[in-house]
C-alpha cells in the first residue's frame, strides 16, 4: 500500500499554486495596509489591486474598469442576474433566457426572480450537453432583458457556442451574461470578439484561493445596481475592504493559467482521453456530454448498476478523490439535474463519476484511477441487485 | 456529509454480503430510480433467523445500514427482528447524516419484506404480523 493521493476533482476546487502563494504572502504579512488609505502602506495595497485588475482584464481582453472583484462565482452570478433584471424591469423587460443545466448559482437565482414575477425560459441542452442556437433565437422576445448561458458546464464540461450566442444577442439588442467559472484558465475567452456583456469567474478554479471572484461588465452595456452599499470600493458598487492577498493571488493565477494555457490544456486532454478510453472498456458504461466540445480536463462517465456516492467512497479508499452527480452526494433523492437534462434515466444518472484534471495531475494519477476503477466497480456490482438484473437481461438477449 | 467510523467500516467491509440459494424468505425494497435497492435473504429454523445475507444497490449509508441490520438480526428470533427499528440501526452505526435516515428505514423495511415473504411461503397472511410495507417510502416522502 504505497499509493499516493490522487486529487482528481479540480472542477470542485484546485490547490493554490506555489507561484500564487508566493505572490500572496507579502499581502498577508507586512503588506497589511487598507487599499483605501492614503499613506504608503495603503497605496502599495491599492497599486497591487490595480495590477491584479489589469491582469484579469488582459486575459478577458477588456478594460480594467470593467472588472469588479467579488467574493465568489455565485456572488457574481447573483449580481449579474438580479442586478440586470431589476434594472431592466423599469424598461418593461421582464424576460430572462437561460439553460436547464446551469449551475445552481444561476438556476436558483432565476427561480428567485420568477418568484418576484419575472419570466424565465430554460433552453434544453440535448444529449450532447449543448444548446441549439435555433432554440435561443426562437426564445427571444421583445421583452427579453438578458440571456445567461454558461461557458462550460461544471459536471459534464461541455462548452457552449459562446461566440455565436454573443452574436445573436448583440443582433437582438439583448444583454448576454455567461457563467465562465469552469472555463476560465482552460479555454481562451475574448469578451470583445465573443460579444459578452457580463462574465462571472471564480479564482479557486485556477489555482487562486477560495473566496475571491470577479464580474466583468462591459462599459456601455448596463450599470448594475449596487450590490453592497458602503465605501467607495469597486466604484462604490460592491463596498467592503478588499481582500488584497486573494485578489493579488487571482491576478497572478489567471495570468499564469493563460501563459501556459495551450500546454496545460493539451496535457489535461491527453489524461482525460486515456481515462475515458479505459473507463469505457468497463461494460455498461457511457461518457456523458460531447466528447470533443468539452473542457480539456473533464471526464464524466456513468456505470450502470452502481451508485455514485458508494463509488466515490470506494475510490477514496483507493486514494482517489473525484466527484459524482449522484443524488446521495447532494443530499437530495434526485440525481444531478445536469445528467437528467441530457436525457439520462435516473438509475443511470445515480451511477456517474466526474473526474477533473488540472495541470498539476500526472500520467501516474491516471494510471492509479484506471487501476482502481474496474476493481471498485466490480466490488459494488457484486453486491448490487441492479447489476444482477442487468447481467440476467444480457444473458436473455444473447 | 460526515459519516461515523462505524458507517465507513460497515461500508468498506460489509458483513453478510451475498445470497442464500435455499432462503426461507427473500425481500426487496426501494427502486433504482431513487438510487437505493436492498434485497435480504433469510434462513429460518424454528423461529430463529440462523443466517442472513444482503445485496444492495445504493450509497455508502445504504450499504452500511444493510450490513448493520443483517448483523443485528442474525441469530435473533423472528419477533425480535420484527421489532428492529430503523432508529436502532442508526444508533448501532453511531448515527447517520439526516439526509441518509431513509437508508435505515429501507433496511428495516427490507427485513420486514423478507419476513413477509417467509410467512407467505408458510401459507400465513403476513400483514397482521409484519404490517404494511410501503414501497420506497423514502421516495414518496419527497
Amino acid at each position: 500500500m504505497n499509493k499516493h493521493y490522487v486529487y482528481a476533482d479540480n472542477a470542485a476546487t484546485t490547490p493554490i499554486s506555489k507561484e500564487v502563494l508566493d505572490a500572496m504572502m507579502p499581502w498577508l504579512t507586512e503588506g497589511y495596509g487598507n487599499a483605501s488609505s492614503i499613506y504608503a502602506k495603503g497605496r502599495e495595497a491599492g497599486f497591487a489591486l490595480v495590477k491584479a485588475r489589469q491582469q484579469v482584464a488582459d486575459v478577458l481582453n477588456c478594460k480594467p474598469g470593467e472588472i469588479y472583484f467579488t467574493g465568489c462565482g455565485s456572488e457574481s452570478d447573483n449580481w449579474a442576474l438580479k442586478g440586470a433584471m431589476h434594472k431592466l424591469a423599469a424598461k418593461g423587460k421582464k424576460h430572462l433566457i437561460t439553460t436547464v443545466f446551469e449551475h445552481h448559482a444561476i438556476l436558483h437565482t432565476a427561480a428567485a426572480l420568477e418568484k418576484e414575477g419575472f419570466e424565465v425560459t430554460y433552453l434544453p441542452v440535448y444529449e450532447n450537453g449543448i444548446i441549439h442556437l435555433d432554440d435561443l433565437k426562437a426564445a427571444l422576445r421583445p421583452d427579453t432583458a438578458l440571456v445567461s448561458i454558461m461557458f462550460a458546464n461544471n459536471e459534464i464540461g461541455t462548452i457552449q457556442p459562446i461566440a455565436e450566442i454573443g452574436a445573436i444577442c448583440k443582433e437582438a439588442g439583448v444583454l448576454f451574461h455567461t457563467d465562465a467559472v469552469q472555463a476560465i484558465g482552460h479555454v481562451r475567452i475574448d469578451v470583445k470578439a465573443m460579444n459578452i456583456d457580463m462574465l462571472s469567474l471564480s479564482g479557486h478554479k485556477f489555482h487562486a484561493p477560495k473566496g475571491v471572484g470577479a464580474l466583468y461588465v462591459r462599459q456601455g452595456s448596463i450599470i448594475l445596481p449596487n450590490l453592497i452599499d458602503g465605501g467607495g470600493q469597486e466604484k462604490g458598487r460592491r463596498a467592503g475592504t478588499e481582500n488584497v492577498a486573494s485578489i493579488v493571488g487571482m491576478g497572478v493565477a489567471i495570468e499564469a493559467a493563460h501563459r501556459d494555457l495551450e500546454a496545460n490544456a493539451a496535457k489535461a486532454l491527453a489524461m482525460r482521453e486515456r481515462l475515458i478510453d479505459a473507463a469505457l472498456q468497463i461494460p455498461h458504461s457511457r461518457l456523458n456530454g460531447d466528447r470533443v466540445q468539452r473542457l480539456p480536463g473533464n471526464a464524466n462517465i456513468s456505470f450502470e448498476g452502481v451508485e455514485g456516492e458508494a463509488l466515490l467512497l470506494m475510490l477514496d479508499n483507493e486514494g482517489v478523490a473525484a466527484s459524482s452527480g449522484s443524488a446521495c452526494t447532494s443530499g437530495s433523492l434526485d440525481p444531478s439535474h445536469v445528467l437528467l437534462s441530457i436525457g439520462l434515466p435516473h438509475e443511470i444518472a445515480h451511477g456517474s463519476l466526474r473526474v477533473s484534471f488540472s495541470d498539476m495531475n500526472t500520467e501516474e494519477d491516471v494510471d492509479q484511477i484506471i487501476e482502481a476503477l474496474p476493481k471498485v466497480i466490480g466490488r459494488l456490482r457484486e453486491m448490487s441487485p441492479v447489476w444482477e438484473r442487468i447481467v440476467q437481461e444480457d444473458a436473455a438477449n444473447n | 456529509m460526515l459519516y461515523s467510523e462505524k458507517v465507513l467500516d460497515h461500508f468498506t467491509n460489509p458483513r453478510n454480503v451475498g445470497e442464500i440459494a435455499d432462503a426461507d424468505g427473500v425481500g426487496e425494497v426501494g427502486n433504482a430510480k431513487c438510487g437505493d435497492i436492498m434485497r435480504m435473504y433469510l434462513k429460518i429454523e424454528g423461529d430463529v433467523i440462523t443466517d442472513v445475507k444482503f445485496k444492495t444497490f445504493g450509497c455508502g449509508a445504504a450499504i452500511a445500514t444493510s450490513s448493520m441490520a443483517t448483523e443485528l438480526i442474525k441469530g435473533s428470533t423472528i419477533s425480535e427482528a420484527l421489532q428492529l427499528s430503523n432508529k436502532a440501526v442508526v444508533e448501532a452505526l453511531d448515527g447517520l447524516p439526516t439526509s441518509k435516515i431513509h437508508c435505515s428505514v429501507l433496511a428495516e423495511q427490507a427485513i420486514k419484506s423478507a419476513l413477509s415473504d417467509y410467512y407467505t411461503r408458510q401459507g400465513i397472511d403476513p400483514e397482521p404480523i409484519v404490517g404494511c410495507i410501503a414501497d420506497c417510502e423514502a421516495c414518496h416522502e419527497h
